[in-house]
């Protein structure tokens, strides 16, 4: 049961080098932890920046993205170790178009609606 | 019994290679499914942010959300992803207690989440602001409540997956399992990082 579960345990390591980079070498506890305040510190700073209303419009708005996107690829890199991905990086190609689809459907819808006579 | 019992687990004729080759498939699979649930979320933030500005007379984003209960289901789901990483590192050292203990903090952080959602809608509706009162709440109920679901049915599938590593222990099939559901409550946690910023935080500002 002990060589069994010692196999296992190897071979899944291998495992997850080639998909999802979820083995032994990924994810230190330091790596999490790291990832998990630099999470905090960029969910901070957009909630004082609005709350204290320190800023004006256009400048509020620019942190919140740029806090948001910063906190997505902390997330991407330290908790789902998208970077210790091999090759060929199937997950970081279907990550990318998905994120084009997504971003056409906002920005796209966005940028429609922002003409429509009727609505507004 | 060493035989047996990997036989029972993988059911099939595959040896350990091609059995984790499924594995790891499965996995990748499971990792396409997020991208187009990325797709679902994006179509709804679409629908929000289109919609947003019209109350039809009805309260405002400014005047409904409440935003120390929002900050405190923020931190608390950001903490459970961090939970649930740890979790996979404890599989990863093949230790079981500390797995499971971890996927119970997770879920229960989890849980403390849906209950804090679950207080904040009742409260609104309470006030009025029902998901038939205008256009900025229909969409915002279906996006913050599609979230909520995923969460919810992440619990439940949580759950059933601390109930099998505490029969069957960490096997090449529960290790993808548990792989793939920390995955998924990162993604949990990614989509309400853009939920907290553009519905609270923009809606508040």
């Amino acid at each position: 049961m002990a060589q069994h579960s010692a196999k296992g345990h190897g071979a899944a390591e291998g495992h997850g080098h080639e998909v999802h980079g979820g083995g032994h070498t990924h994810g230190s506890f330091k790596s999490y932890t790291i990832g998990f305040l630099l999470s905090i510190v960029l969910t901070i700073i957009p909630l004082v920046v609005v709350l204290n209303g320190m800023l004006e419009r256009t400048g509020t708005i620019v942190v919140l993205l740029v806090t948001a996107v910063l906190q997505f690829i902390v997330q991407l890199l330290f908790f789902m170790h998208l970077n210790e991905e091999e090759k060929p990086r199937y997950n970081l190609m279907t990550l990318i178009l998905g994120l084009v689809i997504v971003l056409t459907i906002v920005l796209a819808s966005m940028w429609i609606m922002a003409y429509n006579g009727v609505a507004h | 019994m060493a035989q047996a019992s990997a036989g029972a687990h993988q059911g099939h004729e595959h040896g350990h290679d091609g059995h984790h080759d499924i594995e790891s498939m499965r996995t990748f699979g499971f990792w396409i499914f997020l991208i187009t649930d990325c797709i679902l979320f994006g179509t709804l933030f679409a629908v929000y942010i289109v919609l947003h500005g019209n109350t039809n007379g009805g309260p405002t984003a400014d005047e409904l959300f409440a935003m120390p209960g929002i900050i405190a289901s923020t931190f608390i789901l950001l903490t459970s992803s961090y939970t649930s990483g740890l979790a996979v590192l404890s599989m990863n050292k093949g230790n079981v207690k500390g797995l499971i203990g971890w996927l119970i903090v997770t879920a229960l952080l989890g849980a403390s989440f849906i209950a804090l959602e679950i207080t904040e809608f009742v409260h609104m509706v309470h006030e009025g602001a029902t998901i038939g009162t205008s256009a900025f709440l229909s969409s915002f109920y279906t996006l913050v409540g599609t979230h909520g679901l995923h969460v919810s049915l992440g619990l439940v599938w949580m759950v059933a997956i601390i109930l099998q590593l505490s029969r069957r222990g960490i096997t090449s099939v529960t290790k993808r399992k548990v792989n793939v559901i920390s995955l998924y409550w990162h993604f949990l946690d990614v989509v309400w990082i853009f939920v907290f910023t553009i519905v609270y935080l923009m809606g508040v500002m």
